[in-house]
C-alpha cells in the first residue's frame, strides 16, 4: 500500500501517521506538500491532524482551498480512499466530502484525553479488522470536535451504516458522560455513502504500540492495508479496551 | 583611513532628530542607576544616544544581564561528562547516549501573565520553544510550573483559566506534547502568579548549533513575523515590581501566533541541517538588540545593521523601537556569505518573510544605522558582559525566623487523631494536592507518539525513537518550604525533582532552574535568593545533576508583597531501557506495598497545617542529601531489576496522600489495606512531610528482594500493606496508632478529582 500524507502548513500529526504506516505497518508512505497539485500513485490519502493554516478562522476552513485539495477532491470522487483524522476530518467536512460539520467542544475547551469509541460498522474498508461492537481506547486532542448535522442527515447516516465510530463508556454504552465534546448522537467518525472517505476525530495513529498504552488504532490501518492487498482482514484486536 | 582629531572627540553617533534629550529622569525610567549610567559613559567615552540608552537598558536589565544574580549563579555546578552545552546559550544541552542529545531550558513569563494571562502564557511557551529549536533540536516536550493565589477569588480563576488555555493553545497548535508540570495555590502568589514553561528538544549530537555571529562579512537575516510596536521594553518590565498601574502595561505584552511558530520551527531546523547558516537565535526578550549583540559577543565579532531594512508592521518606527520590540515569532539568522539565495529558498517554502538587515564585522562594535546614518555604536563585549553585577545586602526577615519557631500543639494534632479519614479527604481536595486533570486535559499530551507516561504522575516519560532509551522530566518546587527556610527548601526542591525522576525508573541527569524571587534590593529577598542558590548548588552537586540552563525572574512582587521565593527545578533523567519505566499507580491486586524511608514527627511547613489550621509556619522537614542519594540508588536498582510495579514519592500531604494517590491514579482504582506501625502521633505520621520517602508496590514474591535492596543501600523500608481489589466500592483502609481510617475508594477519587473542576466550572456544571 502506498499512502500519501498531505502536509498543510500547521499539520502536526503528519509524521505520526507516517511512522504508523511505515514503522508499524511496514507499508510505504510519502508526504505531499499542500502546494502540490497532484496525488500520484497513492492508494490511500491521509489528511492528518494539526492546525492547518493556524485554524484561526474555523478548523479546516482555509485548508479546503489549498491547491492540493482540488486533486484530493478528484481522487475521492473517482473512488480513491481518503482518511481524515481530526483536523483532516474537519477539512473533509469543510470540503463537502463528508456531510455535517465540527463545532467547538461543548466545554469550550480543548480536550486532550483518552476516550472509548465503539465500532459501529465493521464492514467498511477501514474497519474490517474489527468486529462490530468492539470498544477501542483512542486519544482525542481537539478544540472543535462536536459533530453536528441536521436530523435528516443524521438519520440517513445511521440507516446507511455511515456512522462508523461512536463515543461510549468503558462498557460500550452510549452515554452523555462518555461524549467528550457534545457530538450529536455521540458520533466520533463517519464514512461517505460510497464507502471510500472516512473521517474521525480520535487519533488511531497514536494507539499503535503497546509502549504508548494502546494498540487499538492498529486495526484501522490494517483494515485498509488488507483492502488493497485483496485479502480478508486479519483480526488484530485481541481484547477490546487496551490497557 | 584619514581621521581628523575632531572625529575622535565626537566619535560615535550624534543626536537623532525626534529623540528625547538625555536627562536623569529618562535614565531612571530605563531602570538604570546613576552608577550604571556612569559606567555607560565610561564605556562609550561620551553620553549615549537615546537608541543606545534603550539598548543598554535592555541588555543590562536583570532579565538579560543577571546583574543581581550572576555572582550567585557562579556557585551552581554546571559540568559533567555528559554536558555538551552549559549556561550562556539559548538552552543547555546534554548527551543522552546512542548519538542523541537533548536541549532544554525553562523560562518565566510571570509579569506578562499577570497582566494578560492568555497571551502572556502563550508567548512564554513560544519563546522557550524557540530557545530549544535554535540549538538545532526538535522540541519534543513542554512542561509548565504554575503558582496562583486562591481559586476562591474570581480574578485568580480568570488568571488560572487564561494561563492554562494560553499554554495549551500554543503548544497544541505547534504540536508539542505536554509532559507534566505542577501547580500550587497560595495567597502569596495572589497578585503575581508564576508561569514558568520548560521545553525539551531532541537532536542528533552533530546537529548542535550555537547562537553565534561568526565570520565577518556574513549576512545577518531577520526571519519570521514583522516587527511591531508590541512588547517594547518587555525585558525591563520583567525586571521591576508589579504595581497598580500594570493594567496599563498591556501593550507591553506580546501576542502569540503559534502557526507562524510552527513554520519557523520547520524552517529553522531545515536551515540548520542545510549547512547554509553559522548561527541562529530567537529574537526574544529585548528582541533584536539582545539577539544580535549576544550572537556577536559569543563570536567576538561586531555587527553593522540598518533598522530601515527591517520589515515592520507599521511605518515610522524608530531604531529604538525596532531594536527593542518583542514582537513574537522572529528569528535572527547569520548565514554564510553567498548563501543568501539558498536561505531565502528554504524560507519561501515555509512562507516566511526574511530580510538581510546587516552583516558581521571584525571591529567588535555593535553598530546600528538608520538609512545609513549611525544611531548606535557600542563596544559589543562591554554591552553584553559589562553589566555591573551586585552583591546585595542579605538579612533574614525576623518574621520568618519567628514563624520557623512555631511548634504544633495538641490542638493542631487533634483533627488527625480524632478523624484521620476526614483529614485525608480534605487534603486530597486541597487544590495544591488535588488532581490537575482540569489543567492537563486541555493539553495535547500524546502528539508525536512518543509519550509513555504523561502528566499526572511523578514524572513524564518519552521514548526516544530508534533507541531503547527513555527520557524523563519533571518540574518541582514547594515555595512554602523555601519561604520558611530558603536553603533547606531549595535542597528539597532538587531532592523532590530527583525522587520524581527515579520513581519512573530514570537516572537524574541535569537541571534547568527558574529562580522566581522578589526584589533583590530588599535584604530579606536577597537573603532568600542567596540561600536558595546555595542550597540548590549543594543538592545538584550531591546528585550529579549540573545546572545547564535557567532563567532568573526577580521583582515578583505585588502591592501585597513578595511571592514565596520559588526556585523551580526542571530536571531531566534518562532510562537506558524505557520498558523498565513504572508509574505512580498501583497495578495489581495482592501486590505488597512497601514504604521506603523513615516517618518522623515533623509537621512544620506542611499542607496539613495550612489546610486544617491556616498555619504557614514551623520547621521545614529535615533533608539528608546522602540519604536521598541512597534512596535514589536503591530505587534505580529495584527498577533496573524489574522488581517494582509502581513508585510514588511522599510530598505534600505525606504518606496518607501518597498511598491514596497510588490507589486511585489507575483507571480502575484499587482498594488498600495498610498499617503503619509507629509510636508517632497520627498527624505527623500520616500527613507530615518527612523527606526521603517513596511508596512502592511489588509482586508479593518480590517483597523480600525489595527489602533486601533497600537494606543494602541503608534505606529504611517496611512492608505496610497490600493492594486490594479494583472497583469504586472497594475500601481504602489505613491503620496507625490504634486508629483505622476506612474510606471508600470512590470517596477518595471524588475528593481528589472534583476539587478543581468544582471551583472552576461552577457555572457550567459540566466538563471534567
Amino acid at each position: 500500500m502506498q499512502v500519501a500524507i498531505v502536509t498543510f502548513p500547521g499539520s502536526n500529526c503528519d509524521y505520526d501517521c507516517y511512522k504508523a504506516i511505515t514503522d508499524i505497518l511496514g507499508e510505504q508512505a510519502h508526504f505531499v506538500w499542500h502546494r502540490e497539485s497532484h496525488i500520484d500513485g497513492a492508494d490511500l490519502v491521509i489528511l492528518p491532524g494539526g492546525f492547518s493554516y493556524g485554524d484561526y478562522l474555523r478548523a479546516g476552513a482555509i485548508a479546503r482551498f489549498s491547491p492540493i485539495m482540488a486533486s484530493v477532491q478528484d481522487f475521492a470522487v473517482q473512488g480513491g480512499a481518503v482518511l481524515g483524522i481530526c483536523n483532516g476530518f474537519q477539512i473533509l467536512c469543510e470540503a463537502g466530502l463528508l456531510p455535517g460539520a465540527l463545532i467547538r467542544n461543548r466545554s469550550l475547551k480543548f480536550l486532550g484525553q483518552r476516550v472509548r469509541v465503539r465500532v459501529e460498522n465493521a464492514t467498511t474498508r477501514y474497519t474490517s479488522a474489527y468486529s462490530e461492537g468492539d470498544v477501542l481506547a483512542l486519544h482525542i486532542a481537539h478544540g472543535e470536535g462536536g459533530y453536528v448535522a441536521d436530523a435528516a442527515t443524521l438519520d440517513r447516516l445511521e440507516s446507511n451504516g455511515q456512522v462508523v465510530f461512536r463515543y461510549v463508556d468503558r462498557h460500550g454504552q452510549v452515554t452523555d458522560e462518555a461524549n467528550p465534546n457534545g457530538s450529536m448522537r455521540n458520533i466520533a467518525g463517519i464514512i461517505n455513502e460510497a464507502g471510500n472517505v472516512l473521517g474521525l476525530m480520535p487519533h488511531p495513529e497514536r494507539s499503535v504500540e503497546a509502549i504508548l498504552g494502546s494498540t487499538d488504532g492498529l486495526g484501522l490501518f490494517a483494515s485498509i492495508r488488507d483492502h488493497f492487498a485483496g485479502r480478508p482482514a486479519a483480526r488484530v484486536l485481541s481484547a477490546a479496551g487496551g490497557r | 583611513m584619514a581621521t581628523s582629531s575632531n572625529d575622535i572627540a565626537v566619535r560615535g553617533p550624534g543626536p537623532r532628530a525626534g529623540d528625547p534629550p538625555m536627562t536623569p529622569e529618562l535614565v531612571a525610567d530605563h531602570g538604570l542607576s546613576a552608577e550604571e549610567y556612569e559606567r555607560i559613559i565610561d564605556i562609550l567615552g561620551r553620553e549615549p544616544t537615546f537608541t543606545e540608552l534603550g539598548v543598554f537598558s535592555a541588555l543590562w536589565s536583570e532579565h538579560c544581564g543577571y546583574k543581581n544574580s550572576r555572582p550567585l549563579l557562579r556557585k551552581l555546578p554546571t559540568e559533567a561528562p555528559w554536558v555538551l552545552q552549559g549556561p550562556g546559550e539559548n538552552a543547555g544541552v546534554i548527551d543522552i547516549g546512542d548519538g542523541f542529545a537533548i536541549a532544554f531550558k525553562i523560562e518565566s513569563h510571570n509579569h506578562p501573565s499577570a497582566v494578560e494571562p492568555y497571551q502572556g502564557a502563550a508567548t512564554g511557551v513560544g519563546g522557550i520553544l524557540r530557545d530549544v529549536f535554535t540549538m538545532g533540536a526538535r522540541p519534543i516536550a513542554v512542561l509548565d510550573a504554575l503558582r496562583f493565589g486562591s481559586l476562591a477569588r474570581p480574578r485568580v480563576r480568570y488568571l488560572f483559566a487564561g494561563v492554562v488555555k494560553g499554554i495549551g493553545d500554543y503548544g497544541n497548535c505547534v504540536g508539542i506534547p505536554n509532559l507534566g508540570g505542577d501547580v500550587y495555590f497560595d495567597d502569596a502568589y495572589e497578585g503575581n502568579p508564576i508561569v514558568n514553561a520548560m521545553a525539551i528538544g531532541l537532536m542528533k549530537k552533530e546537529d548542535l548549533i550555537r547562537g553565534t555571529a561568526s565570520g565577518p562579512g556574513n549576512p545577518i537575516i531577520a526571519v519570521g513575523a514583522r516587527t511591531g510596536r508590541d512588547g517594547i521594553h518587555g525585558a525591563t518590565f520583567a525586571s521591576e515590581e508589579l504595581s497598580e498601574e500594570n493594567e496599563a502595561r498591556r501593550p507591553q505584552v506580546q501576542v502569540g501566533d503559534p502557526f507562524t511558530e510552527k513554520l519557523l520551527l520547520e524552517a529553522s531546523l531545515e536551515l540548520i541541517r542545510s549547512g547554509h547558516i553559522v548561527g541562529i537565535q530567537d529574537m526574544g526578550a529585548a528582541g533584536l538588540a539582545s539577539s544580535s549583540s549576544e550572537m556577536a559577543a559569543r563570536a567576538g565579532t561586531g555587527v553593522d545593521m540598518d533598522t530601515s531594512k527591517m520589515p515592520t508592521r507599521e511605518p515610522g518606527m524608530t531604531p529604538y523601537e525596532i531594536l527593542l520590540s518583542e514582537s513574537q515569532e522572529r528569528m535572527l539568522v547569520v548565514a554564510k556569505a553567498g548563501r543568501e539565495a539558498d536561505v531565502e529558498r528554504i524560507l519561501n517554502k515555509w512562507e516566511l518573510e526574511a530580510a538581510v538587515i546587516g552583516q558581521v564585522t571584525d571591529d567588535g562594535l555593535y553598530r546600528v544605522r538608520e538609512n545609513g546614518v549611525t544611531v548606535c555604536e557600542i563596544p559589543g563585549v562591554e554591552l553584553v558582559q559589562g553589566c555591573p553585577t551586585y552583591v546585595r545586602e542579605a538579612r533574614e526577615s525576623d518574621e520568618v525566623r519567628r514563624l520557623r519557631e512555631f511548634r504544633p500543639g495538641p490542638a493542631h494534632l487533634s483533627p488527625a487523631q480524632s478523624n484521620p479519614g476526614r483529614v485525608l479527604l480534605r487534603l486530597l481536595a486541597s487544590p495544591t494536592i488535588a488532581s490537575k486533570r482540569w489543567v492537563y486535559n486541555q493539553y495535547d499530551t500524546t502528539v508525536r507518539t512518543n509519550t509513555v507516561l504523561g502528566p499526572g504522575g511523578d514524572a513524564g516519560v518519552l521514548r526516544i525513537r530508534g533507541t531503547r532509551r527513555g527520557l524523563a522530566a519533571t518540574v518541582d518546587c514547594n515555595g512554602r518550604y523555601v519561604y520558611l527556610d530558603p536553603r533547606k527548601g531549595a535542597m528539597i526542591a532538587v531532592a523532590e525533582a530527583a525522587r520524581n525522576i527515579v520513581c519512573v525508573g530514570a537516572r537524574p541527569r541535569a537541571v534547568t532552574d527558574n529562580l522566581n524571587f522578589g526584589s533583590p534590593l530588599k535584604p530579606e529577598n536577597y537573603y532568600q535568593l542567596r540561600e536558595a542558590v546555595l542550597g540548590m548548588a549543594d543538592a545538584c552537586r550531591a546528585f550529579d545533576t549540573p545546572v545547564v540552563s535557567g532563567n532568573v525572574s526577580l521583582y515578583n512582587e505585588s502591592p501585597a508583597g513578595a511571592i514565596y521565593p520559588t526556585p523551580v527545578i526542571g530536571m531531566v533523567g534518562v532510562l537506558d531501557d524505557v520498558e523498565s519505566r513504572i508509574g505512580a499507580a498501583f497495578r495489581t491486586t495482592g501486590d505488597t506495598i512497601i514504604l521506603l524511608g523513615a516517618c518522623t514527627d515533623e509537621l512544620g511547613a506542611s499542607e496539613y497545617l495550612k489546610v486544617l489550621h491556616g498555619v504557614t509556619a514551623g520547621e521545614v522537614p529535615a533533608i539528608s542529601l546522602e540519604g536521598e542519594r541512597a534512596l535514589q540508588e536503591a530505587i534505580l536498582e529495584m527498577t533496573g531489576a524489574r522488581l517494582l510495579c509502581s513508585a510514588h514519592d511522599c510530598a505534600e500531604g505525606g504518606v496518607a496522600v501518597a498511598l491514596a494517590e497510588s490507589a486511585i491514579l489507575a483507571e480502575d482504582a484499587f482498594g488498600v489495606d495498610a498499617a503503619i506501625d509507629s509510636p508517632l502521633a497520627l498527624a505527623p505520621l500520616l500527613f507530615g512531610e518527612a523527606q526521603g520517602r517513596i511508596v512502592v508496590s511489588c509482586a508479593a514474591q518480590s517483597a523480600e528482594s525489595v527489602l533486601a535492596v533497600a537494606a543494602r543501600h541503608g534505606v529504611p523500608a517496611a512492608a505496610i500493606g497490600t493492594v486490594g481489589r479494583a472497583g469504586a466500592e472497594e475500601r481504602f483502609r489505613l491503620s496507625a496508632g490504634g486508629t483505622t481510617m476506612d474510606l471508600s475508594v470512590a470517596a477518595i477519587a471524588e475528593a481528589y478529582e472534583t476539587a478543581i473542576p468544582k471551583l472552576m466550572d461552577r457555572s457550567s456544571g459540566r466538563d471534567v
